[in-house]
């Protein structure tokens, strides 16, 4: 049961990862990448982790992908502006990468053997755990991240109003 | 058969909750119409009988269904379809985690919960998932290729947003005192003392979650991604059929489903004020009789109103009878109800379970009670606020409730840590 | 993950209520489409230019600034729930200060863009 829930919303994954790289239409694209955002949450949810499951949607589900569908809609790209130019640099970087990420992760499956999975503890993936953790033994990079965000929020303040 | 059970048990609170859409419907209405001193939609009838302008809803619901369904040739067809499914979804999926009652404990069964399902994330859920119904309606708009829904579905996306922040903010509070994201434990730890629940501890919250929540459903004083006046309708200009009524199920769904939450988050739930659950459950059989007394008297005195109002020849026809449908019966199943308990009352005793069951109902009533109310409030506040302008609303949102959803939970944090 | 059962129930009746509705009246309604009903609908005048317009940067701005507030309101959560947890350890003063801290730096973000008039719609 376990691993038909897993290969069909890991095949979702896939497929709906595939479509939203070949959509012409930008709109498409951000549509299928969300309709994967959520076939994620449910592997994140059989992981038993479902503080992710949970940030997985209300975040990149339903911020990031906002923005995006923000852009998108703000820019107007016209159609003719979308015919894929036939071997750009970038295109080719990317691909290399791609290639280069797949070899480096079948070596790793190659040469790891999993011996057995740890047991985990039974509220494992819970908010107030995960909470523990974060303002304990993570408590620097929490504190961090408060940092980070206020140089994200500077940053788009300065691109967003530049006449000022 | 597990599995059965807890499949029947949604299909049933969907039902209940997906029914009270065309009394809603029915409630704005008649409300709207009472405002503005006018007596609102009464024509519709079957046989004669009109409730009160409830046929109407039906009436809706038949003729939306044989519409022609329009689809324009400008738009982008897929997204187009996609959006108001997108919207109605979204509403029905929220619900899952609403508690309607105490779980109950039958024997040495396993609880059965009153909620689709006890999740550990509890009201992040609902966070997360109504957070997609900014898609509806911003594919809806951008579908449409129209400038009018292009502009609605901008707008409505940047006021959702700007007021889902302040939202979340303003729980954080409550979370903080109950210890659990857990709707049933947020109820539990309020309890059925008045005073103990969250609109007296967190006044500050509840208006910001209150604001906020006007603000997501899109409804007035927030209503401006369709201000008629200046968009027309905003969004949806160009949908029809049904279609177009899955967009308006949808805004009533999100309404109901969000006065569930607000009963639940600030006004204690499914809790009676002042009378605690175990008390209901020990003095089971005093409750039923006030309860069965009650009913009783309840059917008489309302049955007999009804009937005071007929008059042979107020319109000359079948209306005429309109009271007496109602009344008449209303009479009988109250003297019935009385006559069963004179005979009777003094002989029923509830059954092992019976306890928890009446018990159970009473919180399911309390807690329907709390949340009509609330939906009417909705109603209320639709016919008597003006509309707010964009950049007020902007305002108040980013610079008023943002930085005193922050104040709320640092002192709520101080107070907790002193004390 | 039994507890998600019934989930999976609702997203189902979600999907088949929907997607029916959408279905019984795309079948049900007679189509007599006219070209006026098929343009856009401007109260009665033809449209003039692209709807596809582009767009103030502010509505970029106020999606923009969501997010990173979004992620801080996501840090809140956790911290509300071991609050209670950390202050019967006697940690009270710690995590309170944590998050002290953390508002005051997104505070200061906050007033920044207050400020920058980045809030402000004329």
């Amino acid at each position: 049961m376990e691993s038909i829930i897993f290969y069909a919303f890991g095949g979702l994954a896939v497929v709906t990862a595939l479509l939203m790289v070949t959509r012409q239409n930008p709109i498409f694209s951000a549509v299928w990448l969300v309709v994967c955002f959520f076939a994620f949450a449910v592997l994140f949810l059989m992981l038993n982790a479902q503080f992710i499951a949970v940030l997985q949607i209300l975040l990149y589900a339903g911020a990031i992908m906002v923005l995006f569908i923000f852009v998108i809609m703000l820019l107007n790209v016209r159609e003719e502006e979308l015919k894929p130019k036939v071997l750009q640099f970038s295109g080719i970087l990317g691909g290399g990468a791609a290639i280069y990420l797949i070899i480096l992760f079948a070596l790793g499956v190659l040469k790891e053997k999993v011996a057995s999975f740890p047991i985990l503890p039974a509220d494992f993936g819970y908010v107030a755990p995960v909470g523990k953790l974060l303002f304990t033994k993570y408590l620097i990079p929490f504190e961090l991240t408060s940092v980070l965000l206020l140089v994200a929020i500077v940053g788009s303040v300065v691109m967003g109003k530049r006449k000022l | 058969m597990d599995y059965t059970v807890a499949a029947l048990k949604t299909f049933l609170i969907f039902f209940v909750v997906i029914n009270i859409v065309p009394l809603l419907i029915w409630l704005e209405r008649k409300g709207a119409a009472y405002i503005q001193d006018r007596r609102g939609p009464n024509r519709a009838a079957i046989f004669g009988v009109r409730l009160g302008g409830l046929i109407h809803s039906l009436n809706d619901v038949v003729k939306l269904l044989f519409k022609e369904d329009i689809i324009p040739s400008h738009v982008n067809k897929p997204l187009f379809i996609l959006a108001p499914m997108i919207a109605m979804f979204v509403a029905t999926i929220t619900m899952a985690v609403i508690p309607f009652g105490d779980p109950v404990v039958i024997g040495s069964h396993a609880p059965f919960l009153l909620q689709v399902a006890d999740l550990n994330v509890g009201l992040l859920y609902v966070f997360a998932v109504s957070s997609l119904g900014v898609y509806g309606v911003m594919l809806a708009g951008w579908a449409a290729n129209n400038k009018y829904a292009l502009l609605g579905g901008l707008r409505s996306a940047a006021q959702m947003v700007s007021y889902e922040v302040s939202m979340g903010l303003s729980v954080v509070g409550i979370f903080l005192m109950a210890g659990s994201l857990r709707l049933s434990d947020i109820v539990n730890q309020q309890g059925a003392n008045l005073f103990h629940w969250n609109i007296f501890l967190q006044p500050v919250a509840f208006f910001i979650f209150l604001a906020a929540l006007f603000a997501e459903t899109n409804r007035l004083p927030f209503d401006l991604p369709e201000g008629e006046s200046e968009l027309v309708a905003g969004f949806h200009v160009e949908y029809s059929s049904m279609k177009f009524a899955l967009f308006f199920m949808a805004e009533y769904a999100h309404i109901i489903v969000g006065s569930c939450i607000i009963a639940t988050l600030f006004f204690g739930g499914w809790n009676i004020p002042f009378v605690s659950s175990e008390w209901i459950k020990m003095n089971a059989d005093l409750v039923l009789k006030i309860l069965w007394m009650g009913l009783g008297l309840f059917s008489v005195v309302g049955g007999s109103l009804l009937c005071r109002r007929f008059k042979k020849q107020r319109y000359g026809d079948l209306r005429d009878f309109e009271p007496l449908v109602f009344g008449v019966p209303g009479v009988l199943t109250g003297f019935g109800l009385l006559g069963l308990f004179a005979i009777f009352g003094n002989k029923v005793f509830l059954p092992e379970w019976g306890p928890s069951v009446l018990l159970a109902a009473i919180q399911i009533g309390v807690f329907l009670a709390k949340v009509l109310f609330f939906c009417f409030f909705f109603i209320w506040v639709r016919w008597t606020l003006p509309r707010f302008r964009y950049d007020q609303l902007m305002k108040l949102g980013w610079k008023i409730m943002l930085p005193l959803a922050l104040a709320n939970i640092l002192v709520t944090a101080w107070v907790a840590l002193v004390n | 993950m039994q507890a998600y059962f019934p989930i999976a129930v609702l997203f189902g009746i979600g999907i088949a209520l929907s997607g029916g509705f959408v279905l019984l009246s795309t079948f049900i309604g007679k189509k007599r489409p006219t070209p006026e009903k098929m343009g856009p609908y401007e109260c009665g005048l033809d449209p003039i230019g692209s709807p596809r317009q582009r767009f103030s940067v502010k509505f970029y701005l106020i999606a923009m600034l969501f997010i990173l507030f979004d992620i801080e309101v996501v840090f809140l959560y956790p911290w509300a729930l071991v609050f209670k947890d950390f202050k019967a350890a006697g940690l009270g003063p710690l995590i309170f200060g944590e998050m002290v801290v953390f508002l005051i730096v997104l505070g200061g973000g906050l007033i920044y863009v207050w400020k920058r008039s980045a809030l402000e719609w004329e």
